[in-house]
C-alpha cells in the first residue's frame, strides 16, 4: 500500500534547489494541490525570474517562463486567451514586489481570475545575495553590507497589506513553511488559491515565508528559526483578505 | 464577398485584424494609433475577443506573450515610444519563437519627440529592437489597402515561421482615410501543438521558454532560428517595382515617402530624367535582390525617407556600393515634398556621370 507519494505535477527531474531552500516544500504544497483538484490537464504555470526560475522543468503542467516581474501580466493573456485554464503564477520577492510591482498591483486590482504563488525569503536569491524589496531593517546583503538602512533604502514592502485594499482582489493570505502546522496551513490556504480560481472567483495571491540558507548564511535548521523569530514579527501570517464568500454568493 | 469601405488606415488594420481571427488584443493609448485600441475596445466585447487596455505597454506586451504562448491569434499596437517599452518583450518572443502582430504608427522621435508622422524606428524594427539576435517580419503598407491586407498577410507569416511580424506604418498611414477592400475573413487555422495550452493529460507537458544555460545548446538554437530566418528571406520578400526596366536613377522608398516619390518620378520621367522606383514591402527582410539588380543599370540610388538616414544602409549593402546612394529626407513629422524628391532626382542626375 503506497501512503506517501510524489504528487503527479511534479516531474521527476531533480530540483537545483540549494540545501535546506523551502522551494521544494512549495513546489509540493502546489503540485498536491493541483493533484487534489484534478486540474493538471488544462493548468499552465508561469515561471518568473529568479530561483524559480526552472520552475518550469518541476510541473507536469503546460508551463510558460515570463521575464522578470512580468508573470501576472503574461498569466493575463494566457487566462484571457483560455479561461477554462486554471493559470498560476509562481514568483520571488525581486519579481514580484520590485520590478513587477506593477504587474501584480494592476492584475490584482482588475480581478485577474488567476493564483499567485509569492514566495517571500527576503533576499535576491539567484543572483546571489542582494537586497530584496522584502529584506528586513537591518538584514546584511550584499548590497546592503552594513545591513538595510531605512533612511537611506526605504522599507521593506508588505505586499498583502498593500493589495488588501484593491477591490480587485478576492482572496490574500500570507503562510509560512517553516514548520508542520505552518506548512499544513500552507497547503490549505494554496489549495483554496487553486479552487477559487476552478470556481471563477477572482484575483488570489499566498504570500508564503520561506528560507534562504545560502544567502542568508545559516544552517538550513537556524535559517528556519531566523524566519520564525525575525520574519514572522515582521511579516505577520494570516488571512489579508477573503471575499471568497462574497463572490461566490 | 469583398466590399469597398472608406476607412481610417487605424480602423482597417483592427478590421482587417478581426477578420482573420484575431480575437486578442492587449495596448496602451498612444498617439497616432489609439484609433486601433478603440475600435478594438468597441468591437471585441460583440464578439466574444478580448480587449484589454493594460497598465503599460510592458504589461501588454507580456499580455500578448501568454495569449501568443497558449496559441492564440494575438496581437498588440502602439507607437514609437511606446514600441521602445515592447522592446525587451519582443526579445522573449523571438526567443520563445512565437507568433503575435505587433503595429508600430511611428512618430517623430528620439525620447518623447512629437506626434507627427516619421519613418525613424526603421533600425528599431529591422535590426530587432530588443536584446539579442533575432528579426521580426517587418511590413511597410504604404495605402490603408495595404493597412488591411498586410495585417492578414502578417498573421500568416506570424504563424506560418512561428515569428512576431510587425505592420511598420507611420502617421500619415493611420490617420488617412482611403477606400479598402476588406476581404471575407478567411481564417486559416494552423495547428500549434507547441503551444501552452493545457496537457488535456494526453501529451507531455509544453514548455515556452528562452532560457538556455548550456552555450553549446544556446548556439544551436541561434543558428536553426537563423536557418529559419534564411528561409524567410528566400520566400517571403515582397517589394514593388515601379519604371524600373530602363531607369537611370533607383529611388528606393517605402510607407508614405514611396506614395511622395512615385510623384517625383513621374515628374521626373516627364521631365526627361529617366527614374524609377523600387519600394520595399517587406523591410526585413530587405528586397536586396532587386536593389542588387538595379546597380547594374542605375547611375545611382537615391533613398528618400522620414528619418536620419537608415534605410540608405540596406540599399548599400544591397547594391554593394556599386553606384553612390543619395538620401532625400525630411524629419521630425515633416514630410519630403514630390518637388523636394523631384529636385534632388535632377541634382544627382546631372552631377553623376
Amino acid at each position: 500500500m503506497v501512503v506517501f507519494d510524489k504528487p503527479h505535477a511534479l516531474t521527476d527531474v531533480p530540483l537545483h534547489y540549494c540545501p535546506g531552500c523551502t522551494h521544494g516544500i512549495i513546489h509540493r504544497l502546489v503540485a498536491e494541490a493541483i493533484d487534489e483538484l484534478g486540474i493538471e490537464g488544462r493548468t499552465v504555470g508561469i515561471a518568473s525570474v529568479g530561483c524559480s526560475v526552472m520552475t518550469y522543468n518541476y510541473f507536469n503542467c503546460d508551463m510558460i517562463q515570463a521575464a522578470h516581474g512580468r508573470a501576472p501580466a503574461v498569466a493575463t493573456g494566457c487566462k484571457r486567451a483560455r479561461p477554462e485554464n486554471i493559470v498560476f503564477t509562481y514568483q520571488g520577492d525581486g519579481d514580484l514586489a520590485a520590478i513587477g510591482t506593477a504587474e501584480t498591483v494592476h492584475a490584482a486590482a482588475r480581478g485577474e481570475n488567476i493564483t499567485v504563488i509569492f514566495v517571500n525569503n527576503a533576499i535576491y536569491g539567484m543572483t546571489g545575495g542582494q537586497m530584496a524589496p522584502t529584506s528586513l531593517p537591518g538584514q546584511v546583503t550584499q548590497t546592503s553590507p552594513y545591513g538595510r538602512d531605512v533612511k537611506t533604502v526605504g522599507y521593506p514592502v508588505k505586499v498583502c497589506e498593500m493589495l488588501k485594499e484593491l477591490d480587485g482582489a478576492t482572496y490574500l493570505e500570507r503562510v509560512a513553511v517553516n514548520n508542520v502546522r505552518n506548512v499544513r496551513n500552507a497547503k490549505k490556504a494554496i489549495k483554496k488559491a487553486f479552487e477559487n480560481q476552478v470556481k471563477g472567483l477572482g484575483f488570489s495571491l499566498i504570500e508564503v515565508i520561506s528560507t534562504c540558507p545560502t544567502n542568508w548564511g545559516m544552517t538550513p535548521e537556524k535559517a528556519l528559526k531566523w524566519a520564525e523569530e525575525n520574519m514572522i514579527p515582521y511579516y505577520p501570517l494570516g488571512v489579508y483578505k477573503d471575499k471568497t464568500k462574497e463572490a461566490e454568493a | 464577398m469583398a466590399e469597398k469601405v472608406l476607412m481610417k488606415g487605424n480602423e482597417a488594420i483592427a478590421e482587417a485584424a478581426i477578420r482573420c481571427g484575431c480575437r486578442h488584443y492587449f495596448g496602451y493609448p498612444i498617439t497616432p494609433q489609439t484609433e486601433i485600441a478603440a475600435y478594438m475596445a468597441k468591437r471585441m466585447p460583440k464578439i466574444g475577443g478580448t480587449f484589454l487596455q493594460a497598465e503599460s505597454e510592458v504589461a501588454a506586451i507580456n499580455m500578448v506573450i501568454g495569449a501568443a504562448s497558449a496559441g492564440v491569434r494575438v496581437m498588440t499596437s502602439s507607437s514609437s515610444p511606446g514600441i521602445s517599452l515592447k522592446s525587451e518583450g519582443l526579445s522573449y518572443m523571438a526567443g520563445c519563437d512565437l507568433p503575435a502582430l505587433v503595429v508600430n504608427v511611428q512618430r517623430g522621435g528620439p525620447g518623447l519627440g512629437g506626434i507627427q508622422p516619421s519613418q525613424s524606428d526603421y533600425f528599431q524594427a529591422t535590426r530587432g529592437g530588443g536584446h539579442g539576435d533575432y528579426h521580426m517580419i517587418v511590413l511597410a503598407p504604404a495605402s490603408v489597402q495595404e493597412m488591411a491586407s498586410l495585417t492578414a498577410k502578417a498573421f500568416d507569416l506570424a504563424d506560418k515561421y512561428r515569428m512576431t511580424a510587425m505592420i511598420l506604418a507611420d502617421g500619415t498611414m493611420g490617420q488617412m482615410m482611403e477606400p479598402v477592400e476588406l476581404a471575407e475573413g478567411e481564417v486559416r487555422p494552423i495547428e500549434k501543438p507547441w503551444a501552452a495550452s493545457g496537457t488535456q493529460m494526453t501529451r507531455p507537458h509544453n514548455i515556452i521558454n528562452s532560457l538556455s544555460l548550456v552555450p553549446e545548446e544556446l548556439e544551436k538554437l541561434n543558428f536553426a532560428r537563423y536557418e529559419k530566418y534564411q528561409t524567410v528571406i528566400d520566400n517571403e520578400t515582397l517589394y514593388e517595382e515601379y519604371m524600373m526596366d530602363d531607369a537611370d536613377i533607383c529611388v528606393v522608398a517605402f510607407g508614405i515617402a514611396a506614395r511622395v516619390s512615385k510623384n517625383a518620378v513621374i515628374a521626373a520621367r516627364e521631365a526627361g530624367i529617366r527614374a524609377g522606383m523600387i519600394r520595399p514591402i517587406t523591410l526585413w527582410p530587405f528586397p536586396a535582390a532587386p536593389v542588387r539588380a538595379a546597380a547594374a543599370h542605375c547611375r545611382a540610388f537615391l533613398s528618400v525617407e522620414l528619418n536620419m538616414g537608415q534605410m540608405i544602409e540596406d540599399v548599400r549593402l544591397a547594391s554593394e556600393c556599386a553606384r553612390p546612394a543619395y538620401l532625400c529626407n525630411r524629419v521630425g513629422g515633416m514630410i519630403p515634398s514630390p518637388e523636394l524628391v523631384l529636385a534632388k532626382i535632377k541634382e544627382i542626375y546631372g552631377g553623376v556621370k
